[in-house]
């Protein structure tokens, strides 16, 4: 850890997530080693390293999906780790998947919908029948998804299944449906994957615009380093389930274990 | 945010309304389809045999069960080869109310649905650590199972052991039996409880808690991560599912007058499937079309060859799956598709 900026919040207080010392194992495979880092209010933290680095098993433990076998994720300062993982999305954490994980049946509005779960209420009998009540709920469901339909440019989309959908557009779709969960912390794996040059660039900017119009704090796991680089304020760099280095991009980029790492030769 | 909804006033009001309205158009089809089929079922009961009224009212009663398999296996994707059991819970619950307790029959139904919900949620949530084919088999031992137990001597004191139960048949009540025979009557009986049940069925799969059983259904773990409680909401259709089905036991009793155990073998629970397949998997309104194939087409197997009724069973089922193999519902919607693109 040669950064020493590491853990230091740019606008002070209680960080939003902090991971501290968490360990991951799969039988023998240490997926995640003693991983420990902050991620502070507003801002926007790359996650890099390559292919195995056990980026996803961290979001994994940030979303319980999978229990640490040793450490804590503490959200503004309180364990999460005592609660279920359909929890998470209203506690403020949403999130999208690595390879996209749509309700591919599902028109892109219900996919977005399914989002707006935790942000709203109901039960089976007042659904069933669809007593006063539910359907001003679905109203106000409705307005939010609306919303956010014409936010990432849906509209011609919207009421399509989503399992024909261009692969790009699906992305979009469940950038959408995080978004419903209405998060303080998005986490995206690998949202740039399987996107050309110019959906990239957009992604980029898209990815700014949740943070600078929704006040959302960005954990981001990218391969696409021009993008990593351009968008995150700081980045952590992890490779063999180990954070190697931590910083501004440009102190991440002039790291020697970094680019050791990166050239496929650092396993320190 | 707070400012979404704000922003939503001065959000693209076109495309929404243009969504909107194809969704009216589709919808506006549905119900004018709905509306001719509700005529013709008033008609019929007055131009029909009453042995085939009697028959229609058992495509309904099938129909219904049928709409509740749907919602387990079409909408939450989890699988069912007992609900022959949960169906058996709603027919016992009807005779023994009826002939024991002296239960008015209206009454039965409430019951049995409650009764059928409890159990099926209870068999739900030891069944959500099994998924495919492991739940398969589960549900399998409860089909084979029923039977088994309603013969049980320490129960035959109220399942009539072997022999079942007789019931008496309900004539119409306020004085509309001086226009509507008792098959007449149970006729529209069920068909009011049925049109409600499809209402319900309807507003879930349109509803919140819907769209979560249909998350699960294609993919389990998003869902969880949209703070989906995938347990609670997986025993819950088990329950929702269970009562559909107890209901439409509990009809047919009544419109059988008769329950014994060999009425609730597992050939039950694969007739409500094949009924759900045909119908189509995942399709409300197929569990009609579901119910009209195992209600008839068996004796039609039968009107070709008594010695190979099953043959002939098989071979229609076969022909069906082949012609549509995503059942009616496939069919019909991609014949929707194809007439859309010609206009
Ligand atoms: N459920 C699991 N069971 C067993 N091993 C796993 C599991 N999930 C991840 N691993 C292992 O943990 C290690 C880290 O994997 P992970 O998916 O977190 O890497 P990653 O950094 O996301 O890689 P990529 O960039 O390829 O997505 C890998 O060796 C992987 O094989
Ligand atoms: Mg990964």
């Amino acid at each position: 850890m040669n950064v020493a900026a590491a853990g230091m919040a740019p606008g002070g207080g209680v960080p939003v997530i902090s991971v501290k010392n968490v360990t991951v194992r799969f039988g023998g495979i240490v997926a995640l080693d003693g991983v420990e880092f902050d991620i502070h209010d507003g801002e926007i933290l790359g996650l890099i390293g390559p292919n195995g680095a056990g980026k996803t098993t961290l979001f994994n433990c940030l979303s319980r999906l999978y229990t640490p076998n040793e450490g804590d994720v503490q959200l503004h300062g309180k364990t999460i780790l005592d609660q279920p993982a359909h929890r998470i999305a209203g506690m403020g954490i949403g999130r999208t998947f690595q390879n996209v994980a749509s309700f591919s049946n599902l028109s892109v509005r219900d996919n977005i919908r399914v989002g707006a779960h935790s942000a709203s209420k109901s039960d089976p009998v007042s659904d069933a029948l669809r007593l006063p009540w539910v359907r001003k709920g679905g109203e106000a469901i409705d307005a939010n998804v609306n919303e956010l339909i014409g936010w990432l440019e849906l509209e011609d989309v919207a009421d399509l299944p989503v399992a024909g959908l261009p692969f790009g557009t699906q992305k979009r779709v469940e950038l959408a449906r995080a978004l419903a969960t209405d998060p303080k912390l998005l986490l995206l794996d690998e949202p740039a994957g399987g996107l050309n040059h110019d959906e990239v660039h957009e992604l980029g900017s898209l990815i700014r615009k949740v943070r600078d119009e929704r006040g959302v704090t960005v954990l981001l796991v990218e391969h696409h380093m021009a993008l990593v680089m351009s968008v995150s304020d700081r980045v952590v760099v992890m490779n063999f389930g180990r954070k190697i280095a931590e910083g501004t991009p440009e102190e991440v980029q002039k790291n020697p274990e970094v680019v050791a790492a990166y050239l496929g030769g650092g396993d320190a | 945010m707070a400012t979404s909804e704000e922003n939503m006033t001065g959000g693209p009001a076109i495309p929404r309304a243009a969504a909107a309205s194809a969704k009216k158009s589709g919808s506006s089809l549905g119900t004018i389809v709905l509306a001719v089929l509700v005529i013709g079922a008033v008609i019929l009961p007055f131009a029909s045999k009453n042995f085939f009224i009697f028959q229609m009212t058992q495509v309904m009663v099938y129909a219904i069960a049928i709409l509740g398999l749907n919602l387990l296996t079409g909408i939450n994707g989890q699988f069912s080869l007992g609900h022959g059991a949960f169906y058996a819970v709603g027919a016992y619950t009807a005779a023994i109310l009826m002939e024991m307790q002296g239960v008015p029959y209206g009454w039965t139904i409430p019951i049995a649905g409650v009764l059928c919900f409890v159990a099926g949620f209870l068999f739900g949530l030891p069944a959500l650590r099994l998924e495919g084919v492991y739940l398969a088999l589960a549900t399998f031992a409860l089909a084979v199972a029923t039977p088994q137990l309603l013969k049980l001597s320490p129960f035959e004191h109220w399942t009539g052991g072997v022999q079942g139960i007789v019931i008496i048949k309900p004539d119409a009540p306020f004085g509309l039996d001086a226009v509507l025979n008792p098959d007449q009557w149970l006729y529209f009986f069920t068909l009011v409880i049925g049109l409600f049940l499809y209402w319900l069925a309807r507003n879930i799969v349109g509803s919140r808690t819907g769209r979560a059983l249909m998350a699960i259904r294609d993919n389990p773990i998003a869902a969880r991560s949209m703070g989906v409680n995938t347990a609670v909401y997986k025993a819950t259709a088990f329950g929702i599912s269970a009562m559909f089905t107890g209901v439409a036991g509990c009809l047919g009793a009544i419109v059988i007058q008769f329950v014994a155990p060999d009425s609730f073998t597992f050939a039950l629970s694969v007739a409500l499937l094949v009924g759900l397949v045909i119908g189509g998997v995942g399709w409300l309104p197929g569990a009609l079309l579901g119910a009209l194939f195992i209600v008839f087409i068996p004796n039609v197997a039968e009107d070709i060859s008594k010695g190979l009724a099953g043959a002939f069973y098989g071979f229609f089922l076969i022909a069906v799956i082949y012609l549509a193999p995503q059942g009616a519902g496939g069919l019909i919607r991609s014949g929707l598709a194809r007439v859309k693109r010609m206009l």
